[in-house]
């Protein structure tokens, strides 16, 4: 029997609120801000089906009498007012940025997860096992990080279209583009990881549990993981930023997502065609979005950063 | 000295190799090349006619061998989307991305360290705050919206610049320019400013950051306690500590701009080798990736061995030919 | 007695921090004749350092001298124009700094950095002053000079550098030389040469030299007289003999204690018992009293001001006080 009863434990959220980290960002106004702006943006775009006044995908609620209709202006035929105006098609402006920050979202997160899983498992290993392999991963990040990695995810991009048949590149672009913008940014995550388990592995307690037989997959998992989610989060922080506006550049340099399925940067590149003919909220209220996004998420980062200090290269 | 040169210069050959193995890789098993050079109505033994003549039939090693004799002399294939030679193609477009790049460049070197030195030396002052938050939202600004912001507002609202191509181009021997015409000169504005912005304020924080630190340096007080001017101070003894690092930073930020010409050529449709090659990935145009892969990685190469050597010129404690510590 | 060179009257250095403002100096007074040899001792965070850099006007920001004047041959200039400050940097006041392998300019020649230093101080040409600047490096010793001079300041060792320190903080002729801790960077067999050759070369030009050190082994050697620094105070000044054989605070002769000799044993070395305290932490009255062997009620509560004993000795101790033939 333990004599610890659950109500001397400080309650978990009250903890959460007295420790140092938000402490830190209750009186950082930049953090506020950007903490807000952020979730305001990610909850918009999990809720997207539910707030956005129109679904922009389905063709039975679009009519294309509504297009081209100016912010806050009743349209000249129906009579129908939009908050940020409609696009060509008569699509709702407020909803498709819903709907494509979810898209942006939804690649970001999957990016940065497939980046951090690979980084963390190739850091932890090479930390662990030293020697060859340990040089080979460490040669291969030094090479890929005077790579810009804008440029990397654009030729893995490329070079996966080569070998997917082209009846399903549509459909596969959204995995194919997590996979190679998560392939281009897994560099930070394995060196944190690495020199942390360098540290760590030869710690007593480490070489006790070791000693004791357990297994080495327990002892990294165990032992040497939480040592590192400090600056894992720090760079994952980053990393969303990094990743949402590669996505978005794919996006608009027309290599990334298909049309049927916009994200931000997807929405921009429509805009901009309609840039010189005078509409120009089509392009306007989408680049907004994501710049209030990548800024936020960026800032959020530098917090994290400073906050936690971990030591960053 | 030449142990040195010589020693980068094996590293390089063994990076070109690596990446044109991938290139190769690339151009062998990504689609088959015979269908995409022949029509549908091509007989097998057509195709197998064309197998044997490209040395398809041959083994792997073989194949790669023959590869790199084929890009040593400037062969990359056909492509398959324009059926004209790989190089060729490249060639025509190079002058353009080349001189963006380069006008890009020397104007995000020369602000950069001109606004990093006045902002450390200047460090509390309004200015300098301002340039630094100002630098701070420049860092998180996609380069592509970046190119869009300006389109609209010096193009589309103030009609001051045009938004696309290159102007008015003269043809010099193989060298298309657009240094030489008013419309060529005022057609590079934008897009220069688009791509340099991102390496100036890289550049101009990289600057300060050193410059503090060199004024915080032993020799910097001992210049001063010596009654040297400020001027000798700050743009003779510090500015020349502070730009070794800078210079390796810098170098390869040379190859990001070639990197960032792809996304700003697509958004003025600058007709340069960055727009030609997202046009190749949209296609899967594979001869014309592998050879812009070949490209990249030649010029990052290139700028490595130069920033080496140049690093290697300005700081004379790498000269070791002299003798370290002679007494 | 003519004109001291230099003069310091009431110094007071402060440091503003988020937590209040430090005093690293407080009300230091002291002068140094032509052509003397001052010794200035204490231990680290004594305010030693920080005394030689506010006489060259260099104090690192935040500090700033918050009271008193600095004169030089009685013109004050501790609170001139900078310009006209830098005119006195390196031509009239030369400072050797502590570490020779960060006090020159990696990527300069010793020539370049040599010829410049007196050209911006000296009207002569390029060649006058190359030919200058390789009699100096010969004075300070470097063998070869004319074949060396051309080299960069990593081809030479910590010894020679901080030869070449010297020729470039005298370059100028200056008339006062502040040397900051020349040789605690260096190899203990190259310390004493380096005393000697800045020693020598200053008396060849009757420069006067303040010798900043926590060696009290080469203040006995090398200085006329010497100040005792405690805290941002003065508790001692005198002739170098009179106060190793007779100090008359407490502090110094705890710290002349600490001077091991050959007739000395390890075991029989005086210790003062505690540490000095820090600058936010200064006690009331006499800072020395909380580990003063001869504390008297009245150290805690009033601060003892520098008294003249006579033969050019001060001491700021209220054990002086009675007989104390007044105030300075």
């Amino acid at each position: 029997m333990s004599d610890f009863t659950p109500e001397d434990r400080p309650n978990a959220l009250r903890r959460a609120w007295d420790s140092d980290l938000a402490y830190s960002f209750r009186t950082s106004p930049v953090a506020l801000v950007s903490g807000v702006v952020a979730t305001l943006i990610i909850l918009g775009a999990v809720l997207a089906p539910l707030i956005a006044p129109h679904n922009p995908f389905d063709p039975a609620t679009l009519n294309l009498m509504d297009g081209f209709t100016p912010p806050m202006e009743p349209n000249a035929f129906t009579g129908n007012v939009y908050w940020l105006g409609t696009d060509n098609q008569g699509r709702d402006v407020f909803s498709t940025i819903l709907y494509g920050a979810r898209t942006s979202l939804f690649v970001g997160f999957a990016a940065v997860l497939f980046a951090m899983t690979l980084g963390i498992t190739l850091g932890l290993i090479a930390g662990f096992r030293g020697g060859w392999l340990d040089g080979l991963l460490m040669r291969v990040a030094d090479v890929q990080l005077t790579f810009p990695s804008i440029l990397l995810a654009l030729l893995i991009f490329g070079v996966a279209r080569g070998f997917i048949p082209a009846a399903y590149r549509e459909a596969m672009a959204i995995w194919v583009l997590i996979v190679a913008i998560g392939l281009s940014d897994w560099v930070q995550y394995a060196r944190v990881v690495r020199g942390a388990t360098m540290v760590e592995k030869n710690k007593e307690y480490v070489q006790a549990a070791r000693v004791i037989g357990a297994h080495p997959v327990k002892i990294l998992v165990r032992h040497i993981l939480p040592n590192v989610m400090g600056p894992v989060l720090v760079i994952a922080t980053i990393g969303l930023a990094l990743a949402i506006i590669a996505e978005a550049t794919l996006s608009f340099l027309g290599v990334g997502l298909p049309p049927t399925q916009p994200s931000l940067g997807t929405l921009i590149r429509i805009g901009q065609g309609f840039l010189f003919s005078g509409e120009w909220w089509i392009l306007a209220f989408p680049s907004a979005a994501l710049l209030a996004l990548a800024l936020s998420v960026n800032l959020l980062g530098d917090w994290l950063r400073d906050a936690l200090n971990p030591r960053l290269r | 000295m030449t142990a040195f040169i010589l020693r980068r210069l094996v590293q390089s050959v063994l990076v070109m190799l690596v990446v044109a193995l991938i290139s190769f890789a690339l151009f062998r098993f990504v689609g088959d090349p015979v269908a995409s050079l022949m029509g549908q109505e091509a007989t097998a033994a057509d195709r197998d006619a064309l197998r044997a003549r490209l040395g398809l039939d041959q083994p792997f090693w073989m194949q790669f061998i023959d590869y790199i004799g084929r890009v040593l002399r400037g062969d990359f294939g056909i492509s398959y989307r324009l059926q004209q030679p790989v190089a060729e193609l490249i060639l025509q477009r190079l002058p353009a991305t080349l001189e963006l790049a380069l006008v890009s460049g020397i104007a995000a070197f020369v602000l950069g360290v001109a606004l990093g030195v006045y902002t450390a030396l200047n460090r509390r002052g309004w200015l300098s705050n301002a340039i630094m938050t100002v630098s701070l939202i420049g860092v998180s600004l996609p380069t592509f919206l970046i190119g869009v912001l300006l389109i609209w507002v010096f193009a589309v609202e103030l009609q001051w610049l045009p938004s696309f191509g290159r102007g008015e181009v003269v043809q010099i021997g193989g060298w298309r320019t657009g240094f030489l015409t008013e419309s060529g000169r005022v057609a590079l504005i934008l897009p220069a400013i688009t791509l340099g912005l991102y390496q100036l304020t890289l550049i101009m924080r990289l600057v300060r950051a050193e410059m503090l630190e060199v004024l915080r340096t032993d020799y910097i007080k001992f210049a001063r306690a010596r009654g040297l001017s400020n001027r000798a101070i700050h743009f003779g003894h510090a500015l020349k500590n502070t730009l070794v690092p800078v210079i390796t930073i810098t170098g390869l930020q040379l190859g990001s701009i070639i990197a960032f010409a792809i996304i700003t050529e697509t958004v003025f449709q600058w007709p340069g080798v960055g727009a030609f090659f997202i046009n190749a990935v949209r296609f899967v145009d594979v001869p014309v990736m592998a050879a812009y892969l070949m490209l990249i990685a030649l010029i990052f190469v290139v700028i490595n061995l130069i920033v080496d050597l140049l690093y290697y010129v300005v700081d004379p404690r790498l000269r070791v030919d002299r003798g370290a510590a002679r007494h | 007695m003519s004109e001291p060179l230099l003069s310091v009257r009431d110094l007071v250095v402060e440091f503003p921090t988020r937590r209040g403002t430090l005093r690293a100096l407080d009300r230091v007074s002291f002068d140094i004749a032509e052509g003397e040899v001052l010794g200035m001792v204490g231990e680290s965070g004594a305010g030693k350092s920080i005394t030689g850099s506010a006489i060259i006007g260099l104090i690192d920001r935040p500090g700033r001298i918050a009271g008193g004047e600095i004169r030089l041959r009685g013109e004050r200039i501790d609170n001139i124009p900078e310009d006209r400050m830098r005119s006195i940097r390196g031509r009239r006041i030369g400072m050797v700094f502590q570490d020779p392998l960060t006090s020159l300019n990696p990527l300069y020649t010793v020539a370049e950095q040599l010829i410049e230093t007196i050209r911006t101080h000296l009207g002569l040409s390029e060649r006058e002053a190359r030919e200058r600047a390789v009699a100096l490096l010969d004075q300070v010793g470097i063998p070869a000079a004319r074949r060396r001079i051309d080299d960069y300041p990593h081809h030479f060792s910590g010894g020679m550098r901080q030869r070449v320190v010297i020729a470039l903080a005298l370059a100028a002729e200056p008339e006062l030389v502040i040397a900051d801790e020349p040789t605690t960077a260096l190899d203990v067999s190259v310390q004493a040469q380096i005393i000697d050759v800045l020693r020598d070369i200053c008396a060849d030009r009757g420069a006067a030299v303040m010798l900043i050190t926590h060696d009290m082994g080469v203040i006995a050697e090398t200085a006329d007289r010497v100040a005792v620094l405690y805290a941002g105070r003065v508790a001692e000044i005198g002739p170098v003999r009179d106060v190793i054989q007779a100090a008359e605070h407490p502090y110094t002769a705890g710290l002349m204690g600490s001077i091991p000799t050959l007739t000395q044993t390890a075991e029989r070395l005086t210790q003062i018992p505690g540490a000095m305290p820090r600058l936010d932490a200064i006690p009331q009255g006499c800072a020395f009293n909380p580990r003063c062997p001869q504390v008297m009620p009245r150290c805690r509560t009033e601060r003892p001001d520098l008294l003249a004993r006579g033969q050019g000795r001060q001491v700021a101790c209220w054990l002086h006080a009675r007989e104390g033939v007044g105030d300075v």
